[in-house]
């Protein structure tokens, strides 16, 4: 879609001022996530919906260099493994797998680790359901679109 | 009777969905209306679990009023690190009463096996009612399992559609008829 | 034990074996996905897969000698937390699955050259690894919900896998298709059924569950949570009338699907059901007995006989194995049905038996397959004289599976036969009997097929199988006849899992 056709032109503006909304959106939900309800996944879907609208909005090529695909995809396998890597850092210190309480070193009475623990998996949630959403809809929304109007 | 049929309105709701999302499933031709019906029925159970979760009066599992000021009023230390795992704290030489089978430790809590007992919370009963929040948790992984399978469906369709020409079940079918045929007969010629 | 894994082990190591086992392939899964070189990803692959196995070996040796191990996953205690448990049920299972994996990714090396398009390999060993972890945490797993999230992640994986075979023949992508509507519903029928359970008992571990069930037997609840359950477990452990989906699968998924497959995935599901019927709902329970009589065992006696039947008239190679995995499946049912501990025995004895000739059965023929390009029946004539070793190895592994004497094939019916007779259910040994008998048939073409047919002109170009494919081929092979000779390892394993199931799992 080229920038010269603007008979979208309040959808152009509209998204312009919602997508910012959207994405701060989605980091209210992640870090409220701690103490409320809300979290990763979630945080995640509406971070990438805030990337599918500019995609639907200014079409999958602008998207594109806006997030690559192979980054969307990296941020997936990067944020699956944060995930578990909290586990294997708590076996490390000696704790059982995802155990939070030994992720930093600290009396039995503080639950500094459980904080800690808990946050970090879900900003691993967050970027592997962001890049998962955006690697699925990448790779739908990439496909030469060949399907006649009439086979609708 | 009435009273038996309306009082589970719920259950009929996940009845109904269930068996629109099954018969979609496996009746449609179209392999997208397939997906549909699928998606409906896994609809159906989460609903089904969603309600069970359910309790009159139960306000969404967060605590609040008494309960919240039990749970951080005044006991910094207490939180999670006391009452769980049971193991390092004995490894700390810290109070006997983690490592013992049941008891009460020194906030009042009920114990079990070094764990909190459920229901409990800064060394008193809960005061108010809560809703169940396990099911919602189990739903919110069957809905990203649900979500994938979706996707990965949907991906299938489209490459079928690539290699077919078509998404009808019946089409594909003879397609593949087709073929089978045109094989065989150039093989015998 | 004839070995001493446990103490060659680092010490903190030890304590980790459950989880382990599975988070090893997990983690490796997203690796493999990042790295472009699909070699590099087939040696991290191998490189998990074994390290699941010497865990897999540590587990065992630890269960012989002090048996139930229960690992709480985050520090949270069970019932409350999820707990991962290893005891005698699934230790040989956790084994079976790793050892089958390494001998089917030593075999993936040189097949997937052929099967899979080269940007796809990378990508395809990350769902294998995910499809391995999976299947390895449906086995480890003692919480009843997390037991459907490693289903569903092992299921999601292998419809890719089916499916990767559409670049050379599309009617994977259909059959990947149909079996990912198949599974999916199986898998939700089994979350139907747990929260039935849940709603009766409240909690979701198993040995909690089976606690609870008791005091609460006879409810409508649990009565439609066993139906559900038994429906979608059976579902993915492809038991008849539910099995429509795997024969197209097995055909038309690439050469090392179909070997990984057929030799752990419906066995994963297939020990989840004996999971949930012995150790969670007891045969005790009179519904379940009502159930077992009228209407397993007759819908096991007819697989073994109408699939056995179907099978005879396969043209494809790769299906009519696939239909003679499913008269399989029905034997293994039949030995469950009895409601004993010999029963349960046998059938354990059969499932592992099966996975040991069935791989060994699908590689020779993948084997063939590489050099001729086809896998119906006609084209194999006489392939014996130019590949000899593929084509003994297949008819070993051909004759393990009618069972004749001096295979393993015979001692697992033969242990089914006795299971039979001593409950008196002589119809048991007639059904066996009959479907042996088809089985003759059907294996008998495959072998005059490939031993005593002239062989054509394209039959003359076929080579030997690569070496990779031969080794894992041979060991398989070899195990199906010194099983035959001595399963005294086999049968142990096989009666404590038997004594751990009748214990209603309980620690």
């Amino acid at each position: 879609m080229s920038s010269t056709s603007d008979h979208h032109v309040i959808l152009r503006v509209t998204a312009k001022f919602l997508i910012p909304i959207i994405t701060l959106y989605a980091f209210y939900v992640q870090f409220h996530g701690d103490y409320s309800p809300g979290g990763g996944f979630q945080a995640g879907v509406i971070f990438a919906v805030g990337i599918i609208l500019y995609a639907l909005i200014f079409g999958v090529v602008d998207a594109l260099t806006l997030v690559p695909a192979i980054f969307a995809r990296y941020l997936a396998l990067f944020g699956f493994l944060l995930y578990g890597s909290v586990g294997v850092v708590a076996m490390l210190n000696g704790g059982l797998f995802l155990d939070y309480d030994f992720l930093v070193a600290e009396g039995p009475e503080g639950h500094w680790g459980q904080h800690i623990g808990i946050i970090v998996i879900e900003l691993g949630v967050l970027f592997a359901v962001a890049g998962s959403m955006l690697t699925i809809f990448y790779s739908f929304a990439g496909r030469a679109p060949e399907i006649d109007d009439e086979d609708w | 009777m009435a009273e038996f049929i309306f009082e589970r309105y719920n259950y009929w709701a996940v009845i109904f969905l269930m068996m629109i999302g099954l018969y979609v499933t496996f009746q449609a031709g179209n392999m997208i209306k397939r997906l549909i019906g699928l998606s409906v029925f896994q609809t159906s159970v989460f609903l089904f679990y969603i309600t069970l979760g359910k309790i009159r009066g139960g306000s969404a599992p967060i605590l609040f009023g008494h309960d919240y000021l039990q749970e951080h009023g005044g006991h910094e230390d207490d939180g999670h690190g006391a009452g769980h795992g049971g193991d390092h704290a004995a490894a700390a030489g810290h109070d006997v009463a983690h490592s013992a089978n049941e008891g009460v430790d020194e906030l009042g809590r009920p114990f079990v096996d070094g764990y909190i007992e459920p229901g409990h919370v800064g060394g008193a009963p809960l005061q108010e009612l809560y809703s169940n929040p396990l099911p919602h948790v189990l739903i919110l992984t069957a809905i990203v399992v649900g979500v994938a399978t979706l996707a990965v469906g949907l991906a299938l369709v489209v490459r079928i559609r690539e290699s077919y020409g078509t998404i009808e079940m019946d089409e594909v079918r003879e397609a593949d008829i087709k073929h089978a045929d045109t094989e065989a007969s150039a093989e015998t010629a | 034990m004839p070995f001493d894994l446990v103490s060659l082990l680092p010490d903190g190591f030890v304590r980790h074996l459950p989880v382990l086992l599975v988070i090893v392939p997990l983690l490796l899964a997203p690796v493999c996905a990042a790295i472009p070189s699909w070699r590099a990803t087939w040696a991290i692959a191998l490189g998990g897969i074994v390290f699941s196995l010497i865990c897999a070996l540590g587990l065992l040796q630890q269960v012989m000698e002090t048996g139930r191990i229960s690992y709480a996953l985050g520090g949270w205690a069970p019932p409350l937390g999820i707990e991962f448990a290893v005891d005698m049920l699934n230790a040989p299972i956790l084994l079976l699955v790793s050892a089958i994996g390494v001998l089917a990714t030593i075999f993936a090396l040189p097949t997937i050259v052929k099967d899979v398009n080269k940007e796809k390999r990378a990508l395809f060993f990350a769902a294998y690894l995910m499809c391995f972890a999976g299947l390895l945490g449906v086995a480890v797993t003692a919480d009843a919900f997390n037991l459907f999230v490693f289903l569903e992640v092992s299921s999601i994986s292998t419809y890719v896998l089916v499916a990767i075979g559409g670049s050379r023949d599309r009617r994977a992508f259909v059959a990947g298709f149909n079996y990912l509507i198949m599974g999916s519903i199986g898998a939700t029928f089994y979350v139907i059924g747990i929260g039935f359970l849940y709603a009766a008992t409240g909690t979701l571990n198993m040995a909690d569950i089976a606690a609870r069930i008791p005091e609460v037997a006879d409810s409508k609840t649990i009565h439609a949570g066993f139906a559900f359950i038994v429906v979608g477990l059976g579902l993915k452990a492809a038991m008849f009338p539910l099995h429509q989906w795997l024969p197209n699968a097995y055909a038309y998924a690439p050469n090392f699907v179909t070997v990984f497959l057929s030799a752990t995935a419906t066995k994963v599901a297939f020990y989840a059901l004996i999971r949930l019927l012995f150790s969670v709902f007891s045969p005790e329970l009179s519904f379940q007995e009502i159930i077992f009589t009228w209407v397993l065992a007759p819908l096991a006696a007819i697989a073994a006989i109408a699939c056995s039947f179907q099978a005879i008239f396969q043209t494809d190679i790769k299906r009519m194995l696939a239909y003679s995995s499913v008269a399989q499946v029905g034997y293994m049912l039949l030995g469950l049905s009895l409601a004993s501990a010999d029963g349960v025995s046998a059938s354990l004895f059969h499932l592992i038996n099966h996975a040991m000739m069935k791989g060994a059965l699908f590689m020779a023929v993948s084997g063939v397959v590489l050099s001729l390009g086809s896998s119906q029946l006609r084209d194999f004539a006489g392939i014996a004289r130019k590949a000899p070793w593929t084509a003994t190895a297949l008819g070993i592994a051909a004759l393990s599976l009618v069972g004749v004497p001096l295979t393993a094939g015979f001692l697992s019916k033969v242990a089914l036969f006795k299971a039979a007779l001593v409950q008196d259910w002589w119809w048991v040994v007639v059904v066996l009997g009959i479907s042996s008998v088809l089985a003759v048939l059907y294996v008998g073409r495959l072998l005059e097929t490939v031993f005593f047919k002239t062989p054509g002109p394209a039959q003359l170009q076929v080579k030997e199988a690569p070496l990779m494919v031969l080794i894992p081929l041979w060991v398989l092979a070899l195990a199906c006849i010194y099983y035959g000779l001595d399963a005294s390892f086999i049968t142990t394993l096989t009666d404590g899992a038997a004594s751990v199931a009748f214990s209603g799992g309980q620690p």
